[in-house]
């Protein structure tokens, strides 16, 4: 009796190890969202800081409300809300995670984040996922702007460090060099790293001009 | 954990009855068909009687039947065999499929315009079916080939198949010309509907086993007699030439057995199912605010609902649905490896941020009313959980 079950379990070898579709980090905070802003929330929640990012045609939309020390600077709490797919999902509580911990991330500090940053704390993601964590760190300095247009420090507003290409979706013209850098050498393989075009088509034609541009200067 | 399947379109468990007639053919009659003493006569024998039931079933004789190895062969070796066997008859030749094929119809379109063949894709209305006064412009004297499915496997709406013929076989009189050929991919249909290719009034079908509970990865391809076709696929010559490779008779006896047993089943299947379907829409629409029914209502198999969840993404309803043991599927782009939204809910004029959060839900022999109620109970639950993270509220058109 023993010898079968044993042998049953040696023929189930083949199905030993299922995976689920992303890292368990992105399981957890896919399943247990840390920080987001509950239903009827939005009134009670303090907050010096909103940002938004994205567009429901596309697939993600992220929206990010910060309280900001005035003294410190520093993101002493946040609530956000995101429309995308689960990594999308993750890698927005994971960004939350990461702003408010050790009594709050330097506005500074914050607006560096990059998608990579966040893609590592999650314990990686499939590389067609990137661009749902590409969205969250530009929500943030969506929001961090913010603040300074409300407190009025307008010298320390910067528009991601660079030239807006995608208005929509805020993508910048930094971001698809370091695309181009990172092998993305086609407007269709840039567009699946940072989804410009996505939201604003209009800029494609720059787009296009920049890759050209690019890749010439790195002789890619 | 107990799981509730609702994705029979995608496929469907091998019934015990299948089962059981394919038992002998794995080890104690294992014989190649080919083969001259009585190990090879008796495969030969099942394989022969197999076709003939078939035959039997679909009203058609047994030597219009080709065994593929599945739905996506079939549909590859009809429309690839009669284009690269009539080919040379026309000065461009060219192909009219509809926009909501599945991908093993417009892939293969999409290689052989690569090649040189024309390819006219037919627009559907918003209930996503064909016009056919579309069609009727669009047949011409250098249309080698129409290929529209039966029925749809993502909104399950089902085409005018007996008007198509009528329309090609008007053209064909007219012109005095055996030209177009007309094939239809009845995988999905084959459960539900009436797939006799002579009263449909088709040249050539592709059905299969894995949606109506037989084995995976078999099939067939229903031939005219008086067509012909180039193989896809060359050797020792099997299936009269037009399939080599040696035949998977335990397959093909299962197959069998499904086809039968479905077709027989059919009459008191429907009417169940579609009580069930009406069931699960009334209460979707009832208990859920904001969720649209995509696809034709009337012109639908019994067994399909494809809905839009407003202001949520459809990988993650799948899968917290999968975390409370439901299985199910989405048309949203971040489901795909491409990242691209369902080409048919495109079709029908959805815009992208319905589709995101569309979901198909198809029912089958096994479900019941109880799982469609814990199905409910789930997605109400879970649709809520995805709304309070979504910062979106969009209108309903």
């Amino acid at each position: 009796m023993r010898k079968k079950a044993k042998k049953i379990k040696k023929e189930m070898d083949i199905l030993s190890g299922i995976p689920w579709v992303y890292s368990k980090k992105v399981r957890q905070h896919f399943l247990q969202p840390k920080n987001f802003m509950k239903f009827g929330e939005e009134k009670k929640f303090k907050y010096n800081a909103v940002g938004m990012i994205g567009s429901p045609a596309c697939g993600d939309v992220m929206k990010f409300w910060l309280w900001i020390d005035p003294k410190t600077e520093r993101i002493k709490k946040c609530r956000w809300r995101t429309f995308g797919c689960a990594s999308a999902i993750a890698s927005t509580s994971v960004l939350s995670e990461m702003i408010t911990k050790n009594g709050g991330m330097t506005l500074d500090k914050a607006r560096k984040i990059t998608p990579e940053d966040i893609i590592k704390e999650l314990g990686g993601l499939p590389a067609i996922k990137y661009h749902c964590s590409v969205l969250g760190d530009k929500a943030l300095r969506d929001a961090i702007n913010d603040y300074y247009r409300r407190t009025k420090q307008y010298n320390k507003i910067e528009p991601g460090g660079s030239r807006i290409i995608d208005k929509v979706l805020k993508i910048t013209e930094r971001d698809i060099e370091k695309a181009i850098i990172e092998g993305a050498t086609t407007l269709e393989k840039v567009q699946k790293k940072t989804k410009v075009g996505f939201g604003d088509p209009k800029c494609l034609p720059l787009t296009e001009e920049l890759i050209k541009f690019y890749k010439e200067k790195y002789n890619l | 954990m107990k799981r509730f399947y609702f994705d029979y379109a995608a496929t469907t468990p091998t019934r015990p009855e299948v089962i059981k007639v394919m038992k002998s053919f794995w080890k104690k009659y294992f014989g190649n068909p080919s083969s001259l003493y009585y190990e090879g006569r008796l495969a030969k024998t099942a394989l022969t009687n197999a076709r003939k039931k078939i035959a039997k079933i679909i009203n058609v004789s047994p030597e219009e039947i080709i065994f593929t190895n599945g739905g996506s062969e079939s549909v590859n070796l009809a429309i690839l065999g009669s284009v690269n066997f009539y080919k040379n008859q026309f000065r461009r030749p060219e192909i009219i499929v509809s926009q909501i094929e599945h991908p093993a119809v417009l892939e293969t379109a999409k290689y052989l315009e690569k090649n040189g063949v024309g390819v006219i894709s037919l627009n559907v209305n918003k209930n996503g079916i064909i016009k056919l006064n579309e069609l009727k412009k669009k047949i011409n004297q250098n249309t080698l080939l129409i290929s529209i499915m039966y029925a749809n496997n993502e909104i399950g709406t089902i085409q005018p198949i007996q008007k198509i013929a009528r329309i090609i076989k008007y053209f064909r009189q007219k012109n005095k010309t055996i030209f177009p050929l007309f094939h239809t991919d009845a995988c999905q249909a084959a459960g539900y509907l009436d797939i006799k290719p002579k009263k449909l009034g088709v040249d050539l079908m592709s059905l299969n086993g894995s949606k109506i509970y037989g084995p995976k990865a078999t099939g067939l391809l229903y031939k005219r007699k008086d067509l012909e076709l180039t193989p896809i696929i060359f050797g020792g010559g099997q299936e009269m030439d037009y399939r080599s490779g040696t035949e998977n008779v335990p397959g093909i006896i299962g197959f069998t057995k499904a086809l039968e047993l479905s077709q027989n089943e059919r009459n008191k299947e429907v009417p169940r199912l579609k009580k069930l379907q009406k069931y699960l829409i009334a209460n979707l629409l009832k208990r859920i605010p904001k969720i649209i029914i995509n696809g034709d209502l009337k012109n639908r198999l019994p067994n399909n609902i494809n809905i839009s969840i407003l202001d949520i993404e459809g990988e993650a309803l799948l899968l917290k649905l999968d975390e409370l043991g439901i299985a199910i599927s989405t048309g949203s782009a971040c489901h795909s490896q491409s990242l691209k939204p369902s080409h048919v809910l495109e079709a029908i004029g959805l815009p992208h941020e319905f589709i995101h959060g569309s979901l198909r839900i198809t029912l089958g022999k096994y479900t019941t009313k109880k799982e469609v109620d814990y199905l409910i109970q789930s997605l109400e639950q879970v649709v809520q959980s995805l709304r309070e993270l979504s910062p979106l509220s969009l209108k309903e058109k």
